[in-house]
């Protein structure tokens, strides 16, 4: 099948797409955007993070079909050539990467809790930073140092 | 060496990263920025554009004799470009780390549920996946052994058993899964009176569950055949070099012919210390003339790696009535499953460090490996010494109990000290702050009493208690490890680095084949390169088989041996230079140093680059820290080991007593790092180390029954979440070990074995249980 979508702002269409492929493979393998990570493709690390249509979503679990004519934003696309997103820039900052195989999804999913917290009026809480990353799995950190590394990109993100 | 004739897409370029940051700085990570932008190519994201994809078809049973293979059925998918067997095995049939005894493909039987038995390449992995399925293999299975007691063929033991415990002729006859029966290794400790008496004794016995290592990136890489007749593999592994020789003498090829490239690793943890899919993919790219990429899913991840070994041990404390130890008796047996992996070195670990950092006069401890028909076992961060802490730390608060003895009381007066003699024998000669660590933990606040919020209590969000039936409780643990290879191995590591000016600019590059997996070995060589040569801007070089070994990424080795490789590598470039220079300048090279881009000395500042012009200055030589030796077989003495890590932690938890849920409030760590070379890195060493102990207190547990694994998956295998990790209390202390680079310690393992330990001490505490296995689960808490 033929599948058409938008991935971080630019038209997308592949050809030849099998019916049970994933978005997250169709990202990895046939858009060349192997930034969203494959830990377990079984929606249990969420190192697959995605926007879809602005919601983040496990891509290893959205069949390719259902991408269809649908706005995709992946870690690929929070930097600009020029400088990194904050998100980006705090993970490295508090020291929350090591292997970095989790650092995709989280930064995607952070920036969703953040942008979320700060348009609700203050930065997010430990509790709730705890409860919106709870489906991210890390095995390096133990997080605290991404706990560290939200309280920063909020922070950041808030003064600008 | 002819390089590769193509290289693919996300083949590692080199490392820059922010400049600046000698050693004690949390000098960044080079490639961090990668990483963060989703560009850094671990080994699943490779690609070529004509690559195929290569699966594994692997047992169902954990023991069986293969009475036949037809591939036809699968050669006959359209797509599918090579299926082969162990007929294709062109070399040596099978490998090891320490024995060969493992086949690249089953040789006729299959000794463990998931043994690879065929591979399939084709030119979508469905294709492949599908095909394999197709592949029919006619088994007889066999009834497997799956206790490792039982496979050695001992009487369980009971309360007063008191002899050595010997292999039977009855286990070597009827139990055998091997030609050598199925003892990997029995190791010995004796020191002191054989027949000690103590006014208070205990005794129990322990056991510890199979740990997965959990990396997140799976077992991946990406063979290409070369035109030489050779390949290039580029995957995710520890140790390139010892890798390259199993995999050569598979294929029959020489190392020149196999060339391998370190692809981004998404962790490591001691689980791709042993081959995975390299032989494999190597042998589809070399049948089908076509790049072949190879990465593991989830499920096949934990058929596709070793576990850390299931423990059962049995241990005797005995004291004066004044809490001074007299005698321990240890019994201790791993579980090493089909194939020896890195078991006799496990069992040299769990032996000789087995009674933890304490000074006994009178020990006897019989460490046993065993082949069972369980998944095989290897080496996991902690190495032999994480089951023996729950042990022997659990028989300190055992023995402070029945002593009326407060169990951090009971520890001090027992702990080791610099000038200590180990029960090697080996006279402890670096500082061993135990008491320091502990007295420290006691010293730091205690988190709340109570949580004000439910959210905070046992089981967390889901709400499941108001706080009745909720006990706390606080728990304290400390380890000691040894660092670096044992036992008289050959432990070296070789670094490669020039110096040049580039631009206009002083550039140095440091070249190892030390697997970088995530604990930021990248950051630490740029660190001493900066420190020693005296040069902001250093990069990093792809680490490959194109310069000699660095060893392993285990045994916590690294920072220590290929850091001071490359300490040794800058010394000898800087020698070379402050040579020219003092030829340039009449000056004595004693006045001479680099600082800052140039050649420094008393009213002199000369750049570089009038010093070196364009000339690279380079120097490769290997490095060993000091001879370790092997142990006496009989009575386990000798200078086994060349440095000790030390940490401690205390554990405050939450549990609720009815329904059997802990919650793990805070934990705090004491940990002494020699020097810390990069502080930030350190921290995230113990936080990381202390959430893979927790884990294996309270969750983590491969399940076997039959020898089958029933929970391959992170829907049934549970590793803490960012909910289970409380916030930690972390101190670091820098004592100088006088013997290593800059007095460093190695820091990745010591807090992963303290951590478990604390938790269980505090779950006792707070239940009263005696709480004798690892992980606790709610039934072992309800009593249901
Ligand atoms: S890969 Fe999608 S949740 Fe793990
Ligand atoms: S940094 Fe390795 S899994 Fe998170």
């Amino acid at each position: 099948m033929r599948l058409t979508c938008t991935v971080n702002g630019s038209p997308q269409q592949v050809d030849d797409v099998w019916e049970g492929e994933s978005l997250l493979y169709v990202l990895r393998e046939r858009m060349g955007l192997p930034g969203s990570k494959n830990a377990c493709e079984q929606g249990e690390c969420g190192s697959c993070t995605v926007y879809l249509d602005g919601t983040p979503v496990c891509s290893c679990l959205v069949a390719a079909g259902q991408a269809e004519g649908r706005e995709i934003g992946t870690v690929e696309g929070m930097a600009t050539e020029e400088s990194l997103h904050p998100v980006q820039q705090a993970f490295l900052d508090a020291g929350a990467v090591q292997c970095g195989f989790c650092t995709p999804g989280l930064l995607v999913a952070t920036d969703d809790l953040v942008t979320r917290s700060l348009a609700a009026g203050a930065p997010p809480e430990d509790a709730e930073i705890r409860e919106a990353l709870a489906g991210n799995l890390c095995r390096c950190t133990g997080y605290e140092k991404i706990l560290d590394a939200v309280k920063l990109a909020a922070q950041r993100m808030a003064a600008r | 060496m002819s390089a590769p004739a193509r290289t693919p897409a996300g083949a590692p370029g080199h490392l820059t990263g922010p400049a600046g940051g000698g050693i004690g700085t949390d000098a960044q990570r080079p490639d961090g920025t990668l990483k963060v932008r989703g560009e850094f190519a671990y080994g699943s994201d490779l690609w070529m554009e004509d690559m195929l994809w290569g699966v594994t078809l692997r047992s169902p049973h954990p023991y069986a004799r293969i009475r036949s293979i037809d591939v036809g059925p699968a050669l006959a998918v359209p797509g599918v470009h090579a299926v082969l067997t162990s007929d294709d095995v062109p070399g040596a049939k099978a490998y090891g780390l320490e024995l060969a005894d493992q086949p690249v493909l089953a040789v006729d039987v299959v000794r463990y549920q998931g043994e690879p038995v065929a591979l399939v390449a084709a030119d979508h992995p469905e294709t492949a996946r599908a095909a394999a399925a197709r592949i029919v293999v006619d088994y007889e299975v066999w009834e497997p052994v799956t206790d490792a007691i039982a496979a050695l063929g001992h009487p369980r033991w009971n309360a007063v058993h008191e002899d050595d415990a010997e292999v039977t002729e009855l286990s070597r006859e009827s139990a055998h899964l091997h030609p050598e029966g199925n003892l990997v290794r029995h190791l010995k400790v004796r020191t002191g009176d054989p027949s000690p008496t103590a006014d208070v004794v205990v005794v129990n016995t322990y056991e510890v569950g199979m740990q997965d290592q959990a990396f997140l990136g799976p077992e991946s890489g990406l063979a290409v055949p070369a035109e030489d007749g050779g390949v290039e593999l580029y995957v995710a592994t520890q140790w390139l070099h010892v890798d390259q020789r199993q995999i050569c003498s598979a294929l029959g090829l020489p190392p020149e012919q196999v060339r391998l490239t370190l692809a981004g690793v998404g962790g490591a943890f001691g689980g791709r210390e042993d081959l995975s899919m390299h032989v494999h993919a190597c042998l589809l790219a070399l049948r089908t003339g076509r790049p072949v990429k190879m990465s593991y899913n989830r499920e096949e991840s934990f058929f596709g790696h070793v576990h850390r070994h299931p423990a059962t041990m049995r241990y005797e404390h005995g004291a004066t009535r004044d809490g001074d130890l007299v005698y321990v008796k240890a019994e201790i047996y791993f579980d090493g499953g089909a194939y020896a992996s890195s078991t006799p070195a496990v069992v040299g670990n769990g032996g000789t460090m087995g009674i933890g950092p304490y000074v006994v006069p009178n020990v006897h401890v019989d460490c046993y490996g065993a082949y069972t028909n369980n998944p095989p076992c290897g080496a996991m961060r902690g190495f032999g010494s994480v089951q023996t802490a729950f042990a022997y730390e659990s028989q300190m608060d055992a023995l402070a109990a029945a002593l009326g003895m407060d169990p951090v009381e009971l520890r001090c007066r027992n702990a080791m000290e610099q000038g200590s003699t180990a029960i090697t024998g080996q006279v402890i000669d670096s500082p061993a702050p135990v008491v320091e660590l502990l007295r420290r933990l006691e010293a730091m606040p205690m988190p709340d009493a109570a949580p004000d919020d439910l959210r905070h209590m046992p089981g967390g969000v889901s709400n499941t208690t108001h706080g009745e039936g909720v006990r706390r409780g606080v728990g304290y643990a400390v380890s000691y490890k040894n660092v670096a290879f044992s036992e008289g191995f050959d432990d070296y590591s070789t670094a490669r680095v020039r110096l040049e000016v580039v631009g206009g600019e002083p550039v140095a590059t440091v070249h190892t084949a030390a697997a970088e997996v995530g604990q930021g070995l990248v950051t630490v060589e740029q660190q001493i390169a900066r420190t020693e040569l005296g040069v902001d801007r250093v990069v990093v070089h792809p680490k490959d088989t194109q310069v000699g070994s660095a060893g392993s990424t285990s045994a916590s080795r690294q920072t220590y041996v290929t850091g001071g490789a490359v300490k040794a590598a800058c010394e000898a470039v800087r020698g070379q230079v402050l040579a020219r220079a003092a030829e340039l300048t009449g000056r004595p090279v004693g006045e001479l140093r680099l600082f800052d881009g140039a050649v420094v000395g008393e009213g002199l500042e000369l750049p570089l680059a009038e010093v070196l012009g364009d000339d690279a200055v380079e120097e490769t030589l290997e490095w060993r820290h000091r001879p370790t030796e092997a142990i006496d077989p009989e009575t386990g003495q000798g200078f086994a080991h060349v440095q000790y890590a030390f940490s401690a932690h205390r554990a405050v938890v939450d549990v609720d007593t009815e329904l059997g849920l802990v919650k793990v409030v805070e934990m705090a760590c004491t940990q002494d790092v020699g020097k810390a070379i990069n502080p930030q890195a350190v921290i995230g060493q113990i936080q990381g180390g202390t959430a893979q102990g927790l884990g294996l207190a309270v969750m983590e547990e491969i399940l076997i029954r039959d020898g089958k694994v029933q929970n391959p998956s992170f829907t049934d295998y549970l590793i803490p979440t960012i909910l289970d990790m409380p916030p930690m209390r972390i101190e670091v202390l820098e004592y100088a070990d006088p013997h290593a680079p800059y007095g460093l310690r190695g820091v990745g393992e010591a807090p992963n074995i303290s951590s478990g330990p604390a938790v269980l001490a505090a779950i006792r505490q707070a239940t009263g249980l005696p709480l004798t296995r690892v992980p606790v689960r709610p039934e072992h808490l309800t009593g249901t």
